[in-house]
């Protein structure tokens, strides 16, 4: 598989499921259990890639710069700061400790 | 002149939900610099980080896609195809909840769901009369189509410019975004709990499963928290829980 196929596949799939939706019943999603399983799917992905993205190099597990860049990122939302504000800050402190106090 | 005439209040209710539809779209636009930035620097080309944009066009499954594809390259097909499509799982759920309201039929429910991500949906459903609802939907949907669209390339092409994008804390910036998505859901002790699992259980399963899996396996295991709902914060305390 190439990463065209990839692309194109995971575009596809994510489209027809935006329009899936518009020839479902309201009726199906009444129960509290199917919406709530799909809020904790959406939010376990999103922790699990939060987890995979700052730890993982590969297969191994490693602490680097990406580490306090995180804390830094949780700090400043909890403070309402914007995302763009946020990424930047993250970016620019692992890019800081990076040439200045050789983190890893 | 027509026995409808639009009232002061309609006409500042209108100007209302266009303002908030701009405001939506610029805040919006702003990830995709981010987002064009992380995927040339996980090796798309510049037209596929564009295609993404264009076709999938929903941000935390470009994202995670992208994410997946830096750690475990083309090998990691399954993973990124895989949290990319159960992340653009909800945007169903809330196509469902809009099909009454926007009323559709036929070829108009494409472009409704082309537009339907988390931006026009919250805009429209945050509305009260189904005027405004669809006009919210609409005016989201195709302002942040641009603007994601416009600032997706931009990134792109900074990305491009930055050759080690680890000196310039790229890698860092991607696990922030994924926090800031992550953020503004975090509601309850339920969904903190199955985030705080799920995180665990994919960075141990990390050095075992091949890159992408342990992504899917942490979001099933939070899937099967939310249905069993054993973490429901009412189940102790009264009925709220049938």
């Amino acid at each position: 598989m190439t990463l065209w196929h990839i692309v194109l596949i995971a575009s596809a799939l994510c489209l027809t499921l935006k329009v899936a939706g518009y020839y479902v019943p309201a009726s199906v999603v009444e129960s509290p259990g199917i919406a709530r399983s799909a809020n904790t799917l959406t939010v376990g992905l999103l922790a699990a890639l939060v987890a995979v993205q700052t730890l993982a190099v590969g297969q191994n597990l490693t602490l680097d710069a990406r580490f306090p860049a995180l804390l830094l990122a949780g700090t400043l939302y909890a403070l309402r700061v914007p995302f763009i504000v946020v990424v930047i800050a993250a970016g620019a402190l692992a890019a800081g400790g990076r040439a200045l106090l050789g983190w890893a | 002149m027509t026995a409808e005439a639009p009232t002061a209040e309609d006409v500042s209710a209108r100007a209302r939900v266009a303002r908030m539809a701009i405001a939506v779209s610029l805040a919006t636009a702003a990830y995709g610099i981010s987002y064009g930035a992380l995927a040339v620097s996980a090796g798309l080309t510049i037209w596929q980080t564009s295609l993404l944009s264009l076709l999938m066009f929903t941000g935390g499954s470009q994202f995670a896609l992208v994410g997946v594809i830096a750690t475990g390259g083309v090998d990691a097909a399954a993973g990124a195809i895989g949290s990319s499509v159960l992340l653009g799982t909800r945007n169903a759920f809330y196509a469902i909840q809009l099909g009454p309201v926007l009323g559709l039929t036929g070829f108009r429910r494409l472009w409704a769901g082309w537009l339907t991500i988390d931006e026009s949906s919250a805009v429209a459903l945050s509305q009260d009369a189904p005027t405004l609802q669809r006009r919210g939907f609409w005016l989201t949907g195709l302002g942040v189509f641009v603007g994601w669209n416009i600032t997706t390339v931009i990134g792109a092409l900074i990305g491009n410019s930055l050759g080690d994008t680890r000196v310039f804390g790229l890698d860092a910036v991607a696990a922030a975004a994924f926090l800031g998505l992550l953020w503004p859901r975090l509601r309850n002790r339920q969904v903190i709990a199955a985030a705080a699992a799920a995180a665990v259980i994919a960075a141990a399963l990390t050095p075992v499963l091949s890159p992408g899996l342990p992504v899917l396996a942490a979001g099933s295991v939070a899937l099967i928290l939310g249905a069993v709902n054993v973490l429901d914060p009412t189940r102790h305390t009264g009925r709220g829980s049938a």
